[in-house]
């Protein structure tokens, strides 16, 4: 390895990083404006222009609160959790392609952590992890609320995880007859979303032209069952039976204050985020859209993917707190029934269906 | 170096840039905060009142049949993913067999519905 590509390994980790936590800073906020705009409240407003700053100055008092630990704790585990819940959260972020690649003189520089060939894998694993916070803070609080917050995570995030996992695999086998061969590359699934669907369909090409080759159009269903599984694994309403202020307090963060509670309080908007990206990302065609090469200044060509990457990701933000503005929250069993009647049988039934259509289209009708 | 240790040496430093900013964010924290416990704080929250009993308290049954649910749909992922890539090459025979799969993982699951065991009451 060269000082060149040792560099430039440091520049993508520094970039990858520093974007992610910035936009935290701004999804805090973001949910508070926007929540507090659909029930009619103005939100946050002293801290900064439109009170902008407010997540700065939170942060900063959270620094000098006391952080009690209770008696009864593990306190291994007790300690190890806020780790668990935000390590992961940074890793899953890292798989995602955050703009198209450019050039440094002869080296390039893609925009993304890291660029795994299991890349899809890794983020199941990492969101898996998170399970360990959850778990893990519950347990080890010695503490009721805590205790039973933390059983409730097992059972949810699982049910939930083998859903998100099954919509994945007919993303990735659509995506492998879009290209040469499968692949679980984050950064060669969103090539292969290039350009429009007019390339594909030559029979509808008039309209298709205008229809950007995204996953989405054919794997509609598979969206729908992402969209509702990445909502139920960072825990949001309405699948926060992991909190549920009404009845058990702070569910499994109850024991935690201070610097430490911030910590998983961090982690949930880093994870909604990076969820948010990987469906922009696997579905929503990523950093691919118009940039306009050769008609505008070199400099905007090349930061316009990142826009439509943001855009892209920030619709599908705004979706987590519209929901949660909306929706009330779900009955534990009418959450199970949910998962384990509708998703995960629903997923398996859609890729039946698309497996048959790729396959149909690959192998010809099995009686010809 | 090869490419491939490359990019798994940079999810280390990822790794380890996260976990020290949370060391940095703790650290500084506790030097900063004021530490005063008393025997009332550091007990367990419950209510307002002094806690009764351990801590610990039984939870439902149920939870665990989920987990074990799981293990079964998590092993299939593990068999599925493989095969999505190599669709291809695998050809009508992976397909079949794939189909025959999850055809015996979706009849587990209705039993498990036709029995009741994802029924809550």
């Amino acid at each position: 390895m060269t000082w060149a590509e040792f560099w430039i390994i440091i520049l993508r980790v520094v970039l990858t990083f520093g974007l992610l936590l910035v936009l935290t800073i701004v999804n805090v906020w973001l949910e508070r404006k926007v929540v507090a705009d659909m029930q009619s409240r103005i939100g946050p407003n002293r801290a900064g222009p439109y009170g902008i700053l407010q997540t700065v100055a939170d942060g900063l008092k959270l620094f000098f609160k006391e952080s009690v630990t209770p008696r009864k704790v593990e306190l291994g585990m007790y300690v190890l959790a806020p780790f668990l819940a935000v390590v992961p959260a940074f890793l899953i972020f890292m798989m995602v392609p955050w703009g198209a690649p450019f050039m440094i003189g002869d080296q390039e520089v893609a925009l993304q952590g890291a660029d795994l060939n299991v890349g899809l894998l890794f983020i199941l694993a990492m969101s898996s992890m998170a399970v360990y916070a959850v778990v893990l803070a519950g347990w080890s609080s010695g503490s009721k609320y805590p205790l039973i917050g933390g059983v409730r995570a097992t059972a949810q995030a699982i049910s939930y995880e083998a859903a998100m996992g099954l919509a994945m695999v007919a993303v990735v086998m659509f995506s492998a007859t879009q290209g040469d061969g499968g692949t679980l590359s984050l950064a060669e699934i969103v090539e292969r979303q290039s350009g429009t669907w007019g390339d594909i369909i030559p029979a509808f090409e008039p309209v298709a032209r205008f229809i950007p080759r995204w996953n989405i159009f054919p794997q509609i269903v598979a969206f729908l069952i992402f969209l509702i599984a990445i909502v139920a694994e960072t825990n949001r309403a309405p699948f926060d039976l992991v909190e549920a202020e009404q009845e058990l307090v702070g569910g499994f963060h109850t024991e935690y204050s201070g610097m430490r509670f911030a910590m998983f309080f961090l982690a949930e908007y880093v994870n909604i985020f990076s969820m948010s990206a990987i469906a922009a990302t696997l579905f929503l065609g990523g950093w691919n859209g118009p940039t306009f090469e050769g008609s505008v200044p070199a400099i905007i060509s090349g930061i316009l993917p990142t826009v439509y990457f943001l855009l892209k990701t920030y619709a599908i933000v705004f979706l987590f707190f519209w929901i949660r503005a909306t929706l009330p929250r779900l009955r534990y069993d009418q959450l199970m029934s949910l998962g384990w009647k509708r998703l995960i049988p629903g997923a398996l039934g859609w890729l039946i269906l698309s497996t048959f259509v790729i396959a149909f289209r690959q192998f010809g009708v099995p009686w010809g | 170096m090869s490419p491939y240790f490359e990019s798994y040496l940079t999810v280390g430093t990822f790794a380890a840039l996260g976990a020290v900013l949370v060391m940095v964010m703790l650290g500084v924290a506790s030097v900063l905060r004021p530490t005063n416990p008393t025997a009332a704080k550091r007990a367990t929250y419950e209510c307002g009142v002094d806690p009764v009993g351990s801590g610990w308290s039984q939870t439902y049954v149920r939870y665990y049949v989920f987990g074990l649910l799981f293990v079964i749909f998590d092993v299939e992922a593990v068999f599925i993913f493989p095969w999505a890539i190599a669709a291809e090459e695998l050809g009508v025979f992976g397909l079949v067999a794939m189909f025959l799969f999850i055809l015996t993982l979706l009849e587990g699951l209705a039993y498990a519905i036709k029995k009741g065991v994802l029924r809550w009451e």
